[in-house]
Order: C-alpha cells, then sequence, then structure tokens
C-alpha cells in the first residue's frame, strides 16, 4: 500500500525537477540538467508502475472501486466556514480537497503520460543537445508533467483545472520556445487565447455542476448522477455537459476551436511529440470520458459530442491531404484522430474512445519523434517538397516510423487498427444505427487518413530525393538517445493493440474489461429507462461475433489499403518539381485544401478582426474600435470634465499651499504637491502634541458618539 | 451615591481652611530677620546661579529613577506585611520572587556602573 | 487556592522571564568588550522553550489565579504566535546588532520581556492584569525604539512613542475604572454576566470608548494611529518587525475578549469607522512615501484596517477570520523587516525606496524573498495574506456589511500601487550609482527568512489547519 497511499509523490517528482531547474538550472551543466530532469521522470513512471500495480491488487479486494487519498483540505475548511447555496436551495460546504484519484481510467493515463513522457525526455536530450536554453526547455518539460499528472490525477474539477491551466501555461511557454521567432511566439499567444475560450466554457460548467450538484468530488458527483434521482435529458446537465465539452475543444482541438494545434508545430519537435500528440490534448478526452456519468444523462450533449468529432475528424483529415510542411501533416492527423475520439465518446463508446487514446499516444509520439528525427537529419528541414530517398540514410528511423504509419492507418495486426475499428464498429452499431451516418464520415476519413501518411512515407522515404545538395552532405542517423526510444515505441505501436483485441477476433479485449468499472456502471440504471439502454448497452459487447463486424473490418482495412495504393501510384516516383494530383485533377479544391479552408481568414474576418470585412471591422478589434469611439465621442467629455475639476482643484491646492500650509505652518509641509498626500501631511507634522492632540480628536468623537446616540 | 462624597468635601473643605491658617499663623509668630542665603530657593544643594533650565547630568534622573522604584517596592511590602499571617508560606514565597527580580535589576544596574557618580 | 496546574498555565511567561533575567544577569558579568550573541542564542533558547511551554500548556487547558487567567485554544494560538515571532526577530536580529554596531545584550532581555507582557495579556481575563501586561510589553518597546542610542532619528521614535503610548494607556486604565464603577467588575466574564443582564448604562459604552483609545494606539488603528509612521521610521529594523506584529497581536487578542468574550455593547460603529478611515489614510499616505520604514509603517496601519473589518463581521466567522489575518499578517511582516533590516547596513543608511533599484539583479534571492513578502501584503493567491483577505472579506459579506467591504476592496487596489512600485524597482530599474552594498545575508537571518516564506506560503497552500484551529479558539471565545 506504500505507492498507493503516496500518490501525491507522482506528480511532485517532475515539480522537484521544475523547482531545481527554476533556481538553480542556470548554474547546472547540461549533463546534470539531464540527470535531473530526465532522471526523476524516470523515476515518476516507476513509481506510476508500482502504483498501479499495486492498485489493481487494492481493486480487487474493494469491488472495483476507485482509490481517493486525499492529502489535505486545499480551499475552504473543515468547519463550514464557507459554502454557497445550490440550485436546490441547500446550503452546500466550498470545500476542495488536493486529492487524488486513482482508477482504471486515471491509471491508464497515469501510465502512458509518464512512459511516454518518459521515452520523449529521453529523446530530448539528444534532441535538444545543441540548443540553447537547455535547462529551461527541461525545467518546462517537467512543470508541464507536473500538471498533467495533476489533471490526471485531480479527484475533483477544481485540481483538474489546475492541471489543465498548468498544461495549458507550459504548452505556452513551450510553443514560445524559440521566443526570438516571431511566428513562434504568435503560435503561442494564438494557443493561449483560443485555449482560454475554452477554458471559460470549462469553468462554467464545472461551476454549474458545483451549482446543481453541491461537489465538485469526482466520486460523489458519479454516485448522484448514477442515484437514478436525476432524469436522462435534464437541461441543466445538459448545459452543463455542452459548457465541459466547450472546454475539451479549446483543450483537444476540435472544430472550431481546433486551429492553434497546427500553429503550435512552432514548438520544439519532441514538445510537439508530448504535449501535442501524446498527452495534452488528450486531456479534453479524459475530461469527458471522466464525466461519462453525467454525459450518459445528456443524450443531446452526447449526440453533439459525437457529430463534431465526426466533423473534425474529416475536416482536419482533408486538410491533412495536401500539406507539405511534415510536422503540420502530422498536426492536422493528430486533430484527425482526436476527432474519432469524440465520435467514440458520443456514441457511448467511452472505452473505445480511450482504447483510441492509449494506441494513439504511441504511434502519434512516434511519428512525431521520428519527424524530428528526420528534421534534425536534414538539418532543420521541414518541407517535405525538400525531401525523399531517406529509406536507406536514417534506416532506424525508417523502420520505426513505418510502424507507425501502420499503425494509423489501421492496417492489421498494428495497434491503430483494434482501436480505430472499434470505434467505427461502434459508429456502425451504437443505439442501433442511430448514427450510422457519422460511419460513413468515419470511414471516409480512415480512408484519407491511410493516404496522407503513406504521402508523408513516400515523399520522404522512397521517392526520388529532392534533398537540397549541400543538406544531403550532413544527413546522417540521430543518436541513440533519440532511436531507443523510437524503438520502445515502435514496439507498442505493433502490440499496445493486442489488449483490446475483439471478442470477434476471439480475443477477450482486456482493455475494455480492465475500464469496465468507471463506465459500466450507468448500464444498470439505463435499464429502467428502454430505449437508451442501448447507448451503454452497445459497449456490452456481444459475445457471438456479428457478420456485420467482419465485413466493416475488412471494409476498412480495404480503405487503408486503397489510399496506401493510391499515394503509392502518385508520389511513388515524385521527383523535383511533381505535381499533386489533387491539383491536377480539381485546382479549386486543392486551393481551399490547401489554405485550410481558409478558416484562419473567416476568423480573422469575424472573430479577431484583424481584417476588415469591407469597411465595417468585426470580432475582437472591432469592438476594440467600436469602445474607442464610445471613448472618444461620449467618455472624453467626462474626462475633460473632470480635467477641469482638476484644475480647479489645483487652483484650490495652490491657494491652500500658499496661504494656509506655507503660511501657517511653515516647517511642517514638504515639497510634494501630490494632492493625496495633504491627508498625511496634516496629520503627521511630526510635533508629539499635535499627535496627542489628533488622539484627544479620536476619543471626543467617541466617547461623544456614545454619549449622545 | 452624592452621600458618598460628603467625606471628600469636609477633607477639601478642611484643607482650604487649614493651609491658610497655619501660614498666617506661623506669619504672626516667627521672627523675621531676611538673609541672602535663607532667601536663596533649595535646589539639591547645587547653587542656583543663571538659567534654571541648564543642562543637569543624568545621573541625577537614573538615581532619581531607581529611587522611585525601590520606593515603589516598599508600597508593595505594605500589604504583604499586613497580610503576612494569613498568605503564610505562599505569600512569603511569592514575595521573596517578587523581590529577586527586583535585586537582578539592582544588580544589573549596579554591574553596568549606574551607581558610580561620574 | 492556587495550585501547582496555576503555574502550568502561565508557563510560557515563567520561561520567558526566568530567560529575561537570565540574559539580563549574564549582561551585567560579561566584559563590556565581549561579544553579545551567545545572550541572543540564550534568548532564541528562551523563546524555543516558550514555545514548548505553549505546546505543553495546551493539554491544560481551564482558569488560573483566581480566574485571571484563562488558558484555552484561543490563547494558545496567540502564545504561540507571538513566541514563534519573538523567535524570528531574535533570529534577525543578530546581524543587524552587529552592523550598527549595537553591543546591548540588554536587546534580547528586552524581546524576552515584552514577550511576556504580550503573552500575558492573550491569556489575562482581567482588566488589570490585562492593563499590567499591557504595560510589560509597552515598556520593553519604548527602551527597544531607543535602542539606536546614537542615531537621533531612533531617541524621537523612543520618546514619541512613551510619550504616546503613555497617553493612551492611561485612557485605557481609565475605561477599565469606568466599566469596574458600571457592572463592579474587572473579571472580563463577570462583566459578561452583568453586561447580559441590566441595560446599558452610558458609563458602559463610554468605557467601552476609552478602552478602544488603548487598544487602538496599540494595533494603530486611526485615528490612533498618529505616531505609527515616526515611531516606525526611527526604531531599529527589527524591533519594528516585532512591534509591528506581536503587541499587535496580543492587543488584538484584548481586543477580541473585551468585545466578544464581555459583550461589550455598542462598538459597532467605532470599529466601523475606525475600519474605514484606518484603511483609508494607511494606504493613501502610503502612496506618498519614499522611505520603506514609514511606508510600511503606513501598510500596517492599513492591514490594523483590514483586521477590524474582521471585527466589525459577525461573531462565529469574524474572530476565527480576525485570528487568521493576525497570523498571516505578522508572519509576512516580520519577513519583511527581516530584509529591510538586514539591507539597510550600518546606520540603517539604506532604506529609501531608490536604494531598493536593481536590488533584483544584486541580490536575486533577497529580492525574491521581499517580493513573496509583499505579494503577500497585497493578497495575490497561494499566500498567507490572500487567504487572510479572503476570509475577513467573506465573513464581512456574510454579516452584510457590503460597503465595508467595497471600502476595503477598494483600499486593497489602492495598496497593490505602492506595494509593486517596490517590486517595479528592484526588478525593472537600474540601481543608482554607487549602488548600496549588499552584505551576504548570515545563517541565523537567512533561517528566519525562510522560515517566515514558508510560512506566508504554508497559510497560502493549506490554510485549512490554521483556520480550523483558529474557528476552535473562537467557538470557545464566545461559548
Amino acid at each position: 500500500m506504500f505507492f498507493l497511499n503516496h500518490i501525491w509523490i507522482i506528480p511532485l517528482l517532475p515539480a522537484l525537477g521544475a523547482a531545481l531547474m527554476f533556481f538553480f538550472g542556470r548554474k547546472l551543466s547540461k549533463s546534470a540538467v539531464s540527470f535531473f530532469c530526465v532522471g526523476l521522470v524516470v523515476v515518476a513512471f516507476v513509481f506510476s508502475c508500482l502504483t498501479v500495480l499495486q492498485y489493481t491488487g487494492w481493486a480487487a479486494a474493494h469491488n472495483h472501486q476507485p482509490f481517493e487519498k486525499i492529502v489535505y483540505t486545499w480551499l475552504g475548511s473543515d468547519t463550514s466556514n464557507l459554502g454557497y447555496l445550490t440550485h436546490s436551495g441547500r446550503a452546500a460546504d466550498f470545500h476542495v480537497d488536493a486529492g487524488f484519484l486513482l482508477d482504471p481510467l486515471s491509471a491508464i493515463w497515469l501510465l502512458f503520460v509518464t512512459g511516454v513522457g518518459m521515452l520523449i525526455h529521453i529523446y530530448s536530450i539528444g534532441y535538444m543537445a545543441h540548443e540553447g536554453g537547455y535547462y529551461r526547455f527541461f525545467g518546462y518539460m517537467n512543470l508541464f508533467m507536473f500538471t498533467m499528472l495533476t489533471l490526471v490525477l485531480g479527484n475533483n474539477y477544481v485540481m483538474l483545472f489546475v492541471g489543465w491551466e498548468g498544461v495549458g501555461l507550459c504548452s505556452y511557454l513551450l510553443i514560445g520556445f524559440y521566443f526570438l521567432k516571431k511566428s513562434a511566439t504568435n503560435a503561442a499567444n494564438k494557443a493561449f487565447i483560443v485555449n482560454r475560450i475554452g477554458d471559460a466554457g470549462f469553468l462554467l460548467g464545472m461551476f454549474t455542476i458545483a451549482w446543481y450538484l453541491g461537489s465538485f468530488r469526482f466520486t460523489q458527483i458519479t454516485e448522484v448522477a448514477r442515484s437514478g434521482r436525476l432524469s436522462t435529458g435534464d437541461p441543466t446537465i445538459t448545459l452543463a455537459c455542452l459548457l465541459l465539452f466547450v472546454g475539451a475543444c479549446g483543450k483537444s482541438a476540435q472544430v472550431p476551436l481546433y486551429v492553434w494545434l497546427p500553429d503550435a508545430m512552432e514548438g520544439p519537435t519532441p514538445v510537439s511529440a508530448l504535449i501535442h500528440a501524446a498527452t495534452m490534448v488528450t486531456a479534453g478526452v479524459y475530461m469527458v470520458a471522466r464525466s461519462n456519468a453525467l454525459f450518459v444523462l445528456a443524450p443531446e450533449a452526447m449526440k453533439t459530442v459525437a457529430i463534431i468529432g465526426a466533423v473534425t475528424a474529416i475536416f482536419a483529415a482533408s486538410i491533412g491531404l495536401v500539406q507539405n510542411d511534415i510536422k503540420r501533416v502530422l498536426a492536422y492527423s493528430t486533430v484527425s484522430q482526436l476527432g474519432y475520439m469524440f465520435l467514440a465518446l458520443g456514441v457511448g463508446a467511452f472505452a473505445a474512445g480511450v482504447f483510441h487514446v492509449f494506441t494513439h499516444a504511441f504511434f502519434k509520439a512516434l511519428l512525431f519523434l521520428g519527424a524530428g528525427s528526420v528534421i534534425h537529419a536534414l538539418s532543420s528541414e521541414q518541407d517535405m517538397r525538400h525531401m525523399g530517398a531517406l529509406v536507406h540514410k536514417i534506416p532506424t528511423t525508417f523502420k520505426t516510423m513505418l510502424i507507425a504509419t501502420l499503425a494509423i492507418a489501421g492496417i492489421f495486426p498494428f495497434a491503430g487498427f483494434f482501436s480505430k475499428d472499434e470505434i467505427l464498429w461502434q459508429a456502425w452499431s451504437a443505439d442501433n444505427g442511430a448514427y450510422r451516418a457519422l460511419w460513413y464520415i468515419g470511414y471516409a476519413t480512415a480512408f484519407m487518413t491511410a493516404f496522407y501518411m503513406f504521402r508523408l512515407m513516400y515523399l520522404t522515404f522512397w521517392s526520388p530525393s529532392r534533398v537540397e545538395h549541400e543538406v544531403e552532405h550532413h544527413i546522417h542517423e540521430s543518436p541513440k538517445s533519440m532511436t531507443i526510444p523510437l524503438i520502445v515505441l515502435a514496439f507498442f505501436s505493433l502490440f499496445a493493440g493486442f489488449l483490446g483485441w475483439p471478442h470477434s477476433l476471439k480475443g477477450s479485449n482486456r482493455f475494455e474489461k480492465f475500464l469496465e468499472p468507471v463506465f459500466a456502471r450507468e448500464a444498470t440504471q439505463f435499464d429502467k429507462s428502454g430505449k437508451e439502454a442501448q447507448l451503454a448497452a452497445a459497449k456490452k459487447e456481444e459475445e457471438h461475433a456479428n457478420p456485420t463486424e467482419y465485413f466493416l473490418m475488412i471494409l476498412s482495412l480495404g480503405a487503408a489499403f486503397a489510399g496506401w495504393g493510391l499515394a503509392k501510384r502518385s508520389y511513388g516516383k515524385a521527383a523535383e518539381g511533381y505535381t499533386e494530383p489533387i491539383a491536377a485533377t480539381a485546382p479549386p479544391a486543392y486551393r481551399v485544401l490547401y489554405n485550410k479552408w481558409y478558416v484562419d481568414e473567416a476568423y480573422d474576418y469575424l472573430f479577431t478582426g484583424r481584417r476588415k470585412l469591407g469597411p465595417v471591422r468585426l470580432g475582437a478589434m472591432g469592438a476594440g474600435e467600436a469602445a474607442w469611439a464610445v471613448d472618444a465621442n461620449f467618455v472624453d467629455g467626462g474626462v475633460n470634465g473632470a480635467g477641469w475639476t482638476t484644475r480647479a482643484l489645483a487652483k484650490l491646492s495652490v491657494w491652500w499651499d500658499t496661504w494656509i500650509i506655507d503660511g501657517l505652518l511653515v516647517n511642517g509641509i514638504a515639497y510634494s504637491t501630490r494632492p493625496l498626500s495633504w491627508l498625511t501631511r496634516m496629520i503627521q507634522w511630526g510635533l508629539v502634541q499635535w499627535y496627542a492632540l489628533v488622539m484627544v480628536a479620536g476619543i471626543l468623537g467617541f466617547v461623544l458618539y456614545y454619549i449622545f446616540r | 451615591m452624592p452621600q458618598n462624597y460628603v467625606p471628600i468635601f469636609i477633607f477639601i473643605a478642611v484643607v482650604a481652611i487649614l493651609i491658610p491658617l497655619t501660614l498666617g499663623i506661623a506669619k504672626l509668630v516667627r521672627p523675621e530677620k531676611p538673609e541672602k542665603a535663607k532667601l536663596m530657593p533649595y535646589e539639591c544643594g547645587v547653587d542656583p546661579i543663571g538659567d534654571s533650565r541648564q543642562r543637569y547630568t543624568v545621573r541625577f534622573y537614573i538615581v532619581a529613577i531607581l529611587f522611585v522604584i525601590f520606593d515603589v517596592e516598599t508600597i508593595f511590602l505594605f500589604p504583604w506585611a499586613v497580610l503576612y499571617k494569613a498568605l503564610a508560606w505562599f505569600g512569603f514565597i511569592e514575595m521573596m520572587i517578587f523581590l529577586t527580580i527586583l535585586i537582578v535589576g539592582y544588580v544589573w544596574v549596579w554591574k553596568k556602573g549606574a551607581l558610580e557618580w561620574i | 487556592m492556587i495550585q501547582a496546574v496555576d503555574y502550568i498555565r502561565v508557563l510560557p511567561e515563567i520561561v520567558l522571564t526566568l530567560f529575561g533575567v537570565a540574559i539580563m544577569m549574564v549582561e551585567g558579568a560579561l566584559p563590556p568588550r565581549a561579544s553579545r550573541k551567545p545572550l541572543g542564542w540564550l534568548a532564541f533558547v528562551g523563546t524555543l522553550a516558550a514555545l514548548a511551554a505553549t505546546v505543553y500548556q495546551a493539554g491544560y487547558p481551564g482558569m488560573a489565579f483566581f480566574g485571571m487567567v484563562r488558558v484555552d485554544s484561543f490563547s494558545i494560538f496567540f502564545h504561540f504566535l507571538i513566541a514563534f515571532i519573538a523567535a524570528l526577530v531574535v533570529l534577525s536580529s543578530f546581524e543587524y546588532l552587529d552592523a550598527q554596531q549595537i553591543r546591548g545584550g540588554e536587546y534580547y532581555g528586552l524581546i524576552l520581556f515584552g514577550a511576556v507582557g504580550m503573552v500575558l495579556m492573550s491569556s489575562a481575563v482581567e482588566l488589570v492584569l490585562i492593563f499590567i501586561a499591557l504595560e510589560i510589553s509597552s515598556i520593553s518597546t519604548y527602551v527597544l525604539a531607543g535602542f539606536r542610542r546614537r542615531a537621533p532619528s531612533s531617541i524621537e521614535s523612543s520618546i514619541k512613542y512613551f510619550l504616546l503610548g503613555s497617553f493612551a494607556t492611561a485612557f485605557f486604565l481609565y475605561g477599565v475604572a469606568l466599566i469596574f464603577g458600571a457592572t463592579g467588575s474587572t473579571r472580563i466574564y463577570m462583566i459578561a454576566e452583568t453586561i447580559q443582564g441590566g441595560k446599558h448604562s452610558a458609563m458602559v459604552f463610554t468605557a467601552v470608548a476609552l478602552m478602544f483609545v488603548g487598544i487602538g494606539f496599540k494595533i494603530a488603528a486611526a485615528p490612533f494611529h498618529v505616531w505609527t509612521p515616526d515611531v516606525y521610521e526611527g526604531a531599529p529594523a527589527p524591533v519594528v518587525g516585532l512591534m509591528s506584529t506581536a503587541p499587535k497581536a496580543a492587543a488584538f487578542a484584548v481586543l477580541l475578549r473585551i468585545f466578544f468574550a464581555a459583550a461589550t455593547p455598542g462598538w459597532f460603529w467605532p470599529v466601523w469607522i475606525s475600519a474605514a478611515l484606518s484603511m483609508t489614510l494607511g494606504n493613501i499616505s502610503a502612496l506618498v512615501q519614499d522611505n520603506v520604514k514609514r511606508l510600511l509603517a503606513y501598510s500596517s496601519i492599513a492591514h490594523a484596517g483590514y483586521l477590524l473589518v474582521a471585527f466589525a463581521a459577525a461573531r462565529d466567522i469574524g474572530i476565527s477570520a480576525a485570528m487568521f489575518y493576525t497570523a498571516a499578517y505578522a508572519l509576512m511582516n516580520v519577513g519583511a523587516f527581516a530584509v529591510v533590516s538586514h539591507f539597510a547596513s550600518a546606520g540603517e543608511r539604506y532604506v529609501t525606496l531608490e536604494d531598493y533599484a536593481g536590488l533584483g539583479r544584486r541580490s536575486p534571492v533577497l529580492a525574491a524573498t521581499l517580493t513573496i513578502f509583499l505579494l503577500s501584503l497585497i493578497g495575490i493567491p497561494i499566500t498567507g495574506g490572500f487567504f487572510a483577505k479572503f476570509y475577513v472579506f467573506s465573513a464581512a459579506l456574510k454579516s452584510n456589511l457590503v460597503w465595508l467591504v467595497i471600502i476595503a476592496v477598494v483600499n486593497s487596489a489602492i495598496a497593490a500601487y505602492y506595494y509593486l512600485r517596490i517590486i517595479v524597482l528592484m526588478y525593472m530599474r537600474d540601481a543608482r550609482e554607487p549602488a548600496p552594498t549588499v552584505q551576504n545575508v548570515s545563517a541565523p537571518l537567512g533561517v528566519a527568512l525562510a522560515l517566515t516564506v514558508a510560512a506566508t506560503i504554508y497559510l497560502g497552500v493549506l490554510p485549512g489547519r490554521v483556520l480550523d484551529y483558529a474557528s476552535r479558539g473562537a467557538a470557545l471565545l464566545v461559548r
């Protein structure tokens, strides 16, 4: 029980590293920095593994309850000093603990956050070796690990929010790591501001929940939600869930708040891998999954989640088809895969969504790290038009990236196949096929994914070389510290999917079984309410395989291979000056996709107001201009009036100064003209008798008050 | 309530009458032979020459303060002396503690040289 | 009759007195040229012993000495706080006395004697005893204020403090006399019974007003705050750290007992007015100060105002909020003055705001420490100052003191300006030439600063435990 009882140590380990870097980082050598920062994350990983191991033992003995460890009361007090009134008029304590929650859901996040985080830290030793601000980088990374673990392990919404904001801050700091680059700082600001919009939604959702249910704590909220006292479709719950989902949209880059993630690629590549692919962006998924008990009470919110997820998936994939920057392709692919996850959550297949988060963490981190390795080899070249024929020059990178590509494309038996197929099957079958339209979207996305991923592979590795001449000489395989994480991640990209081997293929889907205590219980509640029971029951896998399921499986494998084949035909021989097939067949479509559906421009017109819509400026800057106009025309009148009053007062002050102060109290008053100081100077002129007199005046005042009251 | 003040009024009346009376009688009875030394105001034995607002050595004040402290000490001793039997050992020990603290102060003053003139 | 447990209930006082007396004796025995450091350590051990005595004493709550002293969670809270402050001040004085070339072991003895008075103030429940305790603490601080004997400003400070202090305590005594006349007792709990039973004569009200004057002087609440800037400016910086915190805490304890335990009537509006006046006068005057010690003096007036806001609030939560505020304020202020005393150097040369320019570059750790204290004084989250203000304001809001809270919040905003000014100076201005030299921080001062920073952050991160203790004390106080 030691590890379980000391679970709070896990986030503190990287926090210690961050604190060390903050205070002493500048004075430490690079090797010392890597020793502390990477070492602490390794320790955190080992600690997490042991903790989860202990949890499984503990849970078996305790009816698979979540484990909660409350360290101390963080906000509020034990004596009901602070409270608020809930929706029902009952007084509730404002009480938030610094408490930690470990259940299968947070255990999964805990393991892959520390595990993938550890690998990326190791990778960064090599990748960042020649960069300035080495200690700063690792300090931020450790700070990120701390906040991410707080987010995952917190036992209430407020702790989750602290982590949520913390990872946002770290993401901001790391995107803007090269702060001398204008584009990097712009991207950092964009990420932060867009995330704030989401955060506002999250905060409101959180307060709505607290107001409605009287608690911030997950276990209590889940208990109330599953007690059956609340009706399905309760409008307040729906509102709260939608607000929470707005937050998830911001953090997990869903339409319409996804715009910051592609730009976030300005940060160093390990950052993209860790924060903007594997861990932080899945926080939204985590939060929705964590709130599953509430979401199942709000079918409308679930529907919204599913639709937004599907739309995001295909929308981002379509943009990814034509991008040329290797990291940008991966960024859009991330957005698209996150869409898949939300699609799964939305159709009620929480376990499938979480499973995809899990597998995605490995292969997407691997893809980013591989891309980083490619960029490293090509002396910071990121444009795929200037790559090609790297297959023999950086073989390890190639092999590992190929595995990741096969995984993301969903080719049997790589990890992505299992998770993606599960999602598609759920989209097909959930709620008796009510979401079947979304299956078509998901299916099309699967095809697109295979296409753009193999496009990336062909352009980078197999097609004839388009590398610039002076770069060509320097191409080299990355150091061991970078390739070993790649190999480890490749191993997981290959085998992690086996954990969720579906029943239909004679497996046992241990992953879903593991998560059952978190998600399954609502099924009991749904048994009472008839039709909706399907929503949750769909997740309850039928023991006998459905022939449709095999058919769909083969269909999606077909899509993956079709995408591969198409990519091979189009880019297999892409020499210097090759043409994009889409540009060749449909130039307008290509332009739209290449310009990312003009979303950034639209936002500039509508929301930021950086561009004018005709003579009118809308959005934030428009509001600024409007405010300025009001200011100039109305407020300034008031200001001038105030100015006039001030001048009159100043005249008075001159008079007072000359005649009363200087005239009467020559030595008492010094030089300042700041009118506020009169008061002080009137009282405080140093003469002890005068002080006594002031006190006497006070006494007289008080005594008179009492006598004549 | 007012009747409680009667003794005070009597006391004031007595003072108001008695002092002029005694001074008056003395004036009538005593022989008057004024000379310079007799008419000089008494100022602790120092020649009263010059402005009275001159600077004194600070030692006067130190001695005066010390005197006051040990004078006040005796005030505390009186009630104890009156109730000596009733307070018994408890009173005795308490008073010894009190005196010890004062004696510590006295020793300190002595050691610091505050009792040395010059 | 008197029993052994009675002595346990005044154990911290006894311990502090013994150590104080021992220091005075050793001081007399030491040759004049010898270092006085050992005396300081003796005093430090004394404060630690007093802390231990307080903890021990907590197991023996109850009345002692014919109902003149009362040990309960309330007084334990203040005992602990005062002894802790005294320990911190002793720690931060070693280096200061060296730098100022003050060689007087009495300094440490006086700190202990002062602490005796303050500790007694918080546990006494009899007005004459409270008065005596008040005098014990006051006289020690009068002398301490004048300890930089060669500096005229220090002498001025001492004399002013003494004159006005005796003036104010005289009023307190007068108030005690009147309340005795009105109720026939000087025991707080007996006064409470009489007052709750009968109707209130003008005499009781006047007595409350007069006692408020005496205490108001100690806590520097307007309009009895006038002495503060002059005295703080001249007194030695660590002493200011002491007298801006510990006697205030003790005086607040007395005020809480008089208002709430004795259930005296009619204090609401005077406290309201005094709170509003203190905050406003304190903060506005602080805006124009150039001298850091004066600035902190006005800030301490303002903080007395915030504290009185808690008094004006309802009993149950107001008292605990006030207690929490006292603790948080004391710790951050002692810390701030410890930094100021270190930076002041020989003869307290560097005490103007100018001198703090560029401190962030020259001495980053010291500047960061001071920044933490200033942020806490502003009331920024994760510092004790934040929760202190938060609890006080929420207590006041619960009692519907909307206007007072508005005044307080506006004042907090004003206050942020002058605290931030110091931070801005430290980090964003270059030092003037030649830059004031900053000595290395000695180990005891370092320990004191580390303790205060840790305590300030502790109260900001884990306020629950201290607040709970305060709530328990408050509950006992009103019964």
